[in-house]
């Protein structure tokens, strides 16, 4: 008997027993959807998340105060970006920035605000992916050089202080001195920071103008470093040597703890892989379970099958069929059962998880191997649970089974 | 050319032995038209299923076409019936809902004809018994006499040996027994050997030979063309 003929006798007695294949089915088309939804849509998250990460850049390093070993001191300084910006002492990082963060009303005209402020390197933009803009442009080593008394304004704190006219070129008041705006960023992604809403300016000039804060050799603070490594792969050279010489350069011995911490854009992009891959492979167990029981639904309904139709096993089995003949019969009507089960699941769970992506505002595309794993599953469902009724069938004997009213 | 010897078949029913056949022989040749008769519990069923390779017997020879068929597998029995032996049963035994073509295409199918070839076969078996027009019928679409038909165009579509009927008159009315009977004769005109096993004196008579079993042995054989008995 060959496969052709099989699959064709298969859906025949489907087919007349149509209202009992599409219960029996709907099992494993339950399961199947539930799978495709949730993966989907777990993969969806994911990759949006990781994708507005990977915007920032994964061979981000930052580096921050470590409050827990600090005194209540900032531990760091200009003096430590230069060291790091030696090519001899960390040879792995490629561009360095720093910023100081404080916060002051803003005025410009009879409007007023209370951004973020932050006082930063010239490559500050750049490194943030913060380098383009709306309106003018960002800030110079020269500013810098000079303690040059310019900001750059996020897009919504523009429309804020400048609602009616260009700002570029325009005064802004921070605690009580002008300022020249010399650029707005365009609107960001998104991001760790809020960039809409703050305030740019030199380093220099916030460290002179608006913020106090030193560190414990009295040297004026910076609230955070930040680093790039030359690659990816290059990442976890760069974390060590920025450790090693921020360690030599804030003097601490072997048995004391860092001053500083460091966070790595990988690092983070790894945390939150990990979490949301078990949480999607979580949710997928879950609904893998519901595959379970539709397994079990259709072999119920092939013991159900074999017993109705022994009459007809026997005549077979007389006229010649061999064991082999029967079995591949009932197999594949089961397989056939899951199989359509399962294609109609990937469609009914495509469906919801492109609902849901649009819903929420992403994309949860179906992905191959998602899809492959589902109609393996469905297969595999239908073999496991169609073995067994598969068996029985074919293990009659002819004269019991023709004599079977 | 069937040949029996000392066949036996002992049943267990819990703690009881039924011997169904006790050491029977049996011969029929080439071409003959037979009928087997005996009361009901004679052993008939039986021998039946040990002739037609549904069943193997306790012990004794069964010679099929000059091979040993007494002690076979599922599978090797299910080859020889598929090759060897036609059936024709009382209740016709039909697939349900399945056209009469592919219902003679079946035995054809199992023994790995390809698709047309079996179609053709099916077909041919078909005008045979007088269903040429009544191909794509399906079983409650066709009368108990055209089903019986289709039955018997199965069992002819492998070209046989032998042709095993199981009271095949038993669920028709007189006049569709006859044309059945009709057929059977058709069949042992053009060369099968035919077998009908009946409690029917009518359908017995209509054979050339009469082989009566009682308490699992051959006790009678009878022509009616001499009228001569033996035992």
């Amino acid at each position: 008997m060959n496969m052709r003929e099989s699959l064709l006798s298969a859906i025949d007695s489907l087919r007349a027993n149509k209202l009992r294949a599409v219960l029996t089915m709907l099992g494993v088309i339950i399961g199947v959807t539930a799978v495709i939804a949730l993966l989907s849509i777990g993969n969806g998250v994911r990759s949006s998340i990781n994708s507005e990460i990977s915007a920032i850049g994964t061979n981000l390093i930052m580096i921050s105060t470590n409050t827990r070993n600090s005194d209540g001191y900032a531990t760091l300084s200009l003096s430590d970006v230069g060291a790091l910006s030696d090519p001899l002492r960390a040879p792995d990082v490629e561009q360095i920035a720093a910023s100081v963060q404080t916060s002051a009303a803003v005025t410009a005209g009879s409007n007023s605000a209370r951004p973020s402020i932050m006082g930063v390197t010239a490559n500050y933009f750049m490194i943030n992916n913060l380098d383009e803009f709306e309106a003018g442009d960002g800030l110079t080593q020269t500013d810098i050089d000079t303690r040059a008394r310019v900001a750059v304004l996020g897009l919504g704190l523009a429309g804020d202080l400048f609602p009616d006219s260009y700002p570029v070129g325009q005064v802004v008041k921070i605690a009580g001195t002008s300022y020249e705006v010399v650029g707005v960023l365009t609107a960001s992604g998104g991001g760790f920071s809020n960039t809409d809403d703050s305030l740019y300016v030199p380093i220099s000039t916030a460290q002179n103008r608006l913020s106090n804060s030193r560190t414990r050799s009295g040297e004026r603070a910076v609230s955070s470093i930040i680093a790039t490594s030359a690659s990816a792969e290059r990442n976890t050279a760069a974390l060590e040597q920025i450790a090693e010489v921020l360690r030599q350069e804030h003097h601490i011995v072997y048995a004391d703890d860092d001053d500083f911490s460091l966070i790595s854009q990988t690092d983070l992009l790894d945390t939150f892989n990990q979490i949301t891959g078990m949480l999607t492979a979580f949710l997928g167990a879950i609904a893998g379970i519901s595959l379970v029981v539709g397994g079990i639904g259709i072999m119920n309904i092939m013991l159900v099958s074999v017993t109705e139709r022994t009459r007809e096993i026997g005549i077979r089995k007389a006229v010649g069929a061999l064991r082999r003949d029967i079995l591949t019969q009932f197999l594949i009507e089961s397989i056939v059962l899951s199989l359509t089960g399962g294609l109609i699941g990937i469609f009914l769970g495509w469906l919801i998880s492109w609902g849901a992506g649009n819903l929420i505002g992403l994309s949860a595309p179906l992905d191959v191997m998602t899809v492959l794993m589902a109609v393996g599953f469905a297969v595999g469902v239908g073999i496991v649970f169609g073995l067994y009724p598969a068996w029985r069938a074919a293990g009659l004997r002819p004269i019991e089974a023709l004599r079977y009213e | 050319m069937i040949r029996m010897r000392n066949i036996t078949k002992t049943f267990h029913m819990g703690e009881t032995e039924v011997h169904a056949l006790r050491g029977l022989d049996l011969d029929i040749g080439d071409g003959e038209f037979v009928a087997i008769m005996g009361p009901s519990g004679s052993g008939k069923s039986t021998l039946m299923n040990i002739l037609g390779c549904l069943d193997i017997p306790t012990s004794g020879e069964y010679l099929l076409g000059g091979e040993d068929v007494s002690s076979l597998t599922d599978d090797e029995q299910a080859r020889i019936r598929n090759r060897r032996i036609g059936f024709v049963f009382q209740q016709f035994n039909l697939l349900p809902r399945t056209p009469a073509l592919k219902q003679v295409a079946l035995p054809l199918m199992y023994a790995g004809y390809d698709r047309t070839d079996r179609m053709d076969r099916a077909a041919e078996a078909l005008k045979r018994v007088g269903l040429g027009d009544r191909m794509h019928h399906k079983p409650d679409e066709l009368s108990g006499g055209q089903q019986q038909r289709v039955a018997i165009a199965r069992a002819i579509a492998t070209a046989p040996t032998i042709i095993l009927a199981d009271e095949p008159t038993g669920a028709l009315d007189t006049v569709t027994g006859d044309e059945i009977l009709d057929i059977f004769q058709e069949l042992h005109a053009q060369g099968n050997t035919v077998i009908v096993i009946t409690h029917d004196p009518d359908v017995a008579a209509r054979t050339n030979r009469t082989i009566w079993i009682r308490d699992g042995l051959v006790v009678e054989h009878r022509s009616p063309d001499n009228g001569s008995m033996s035992s």
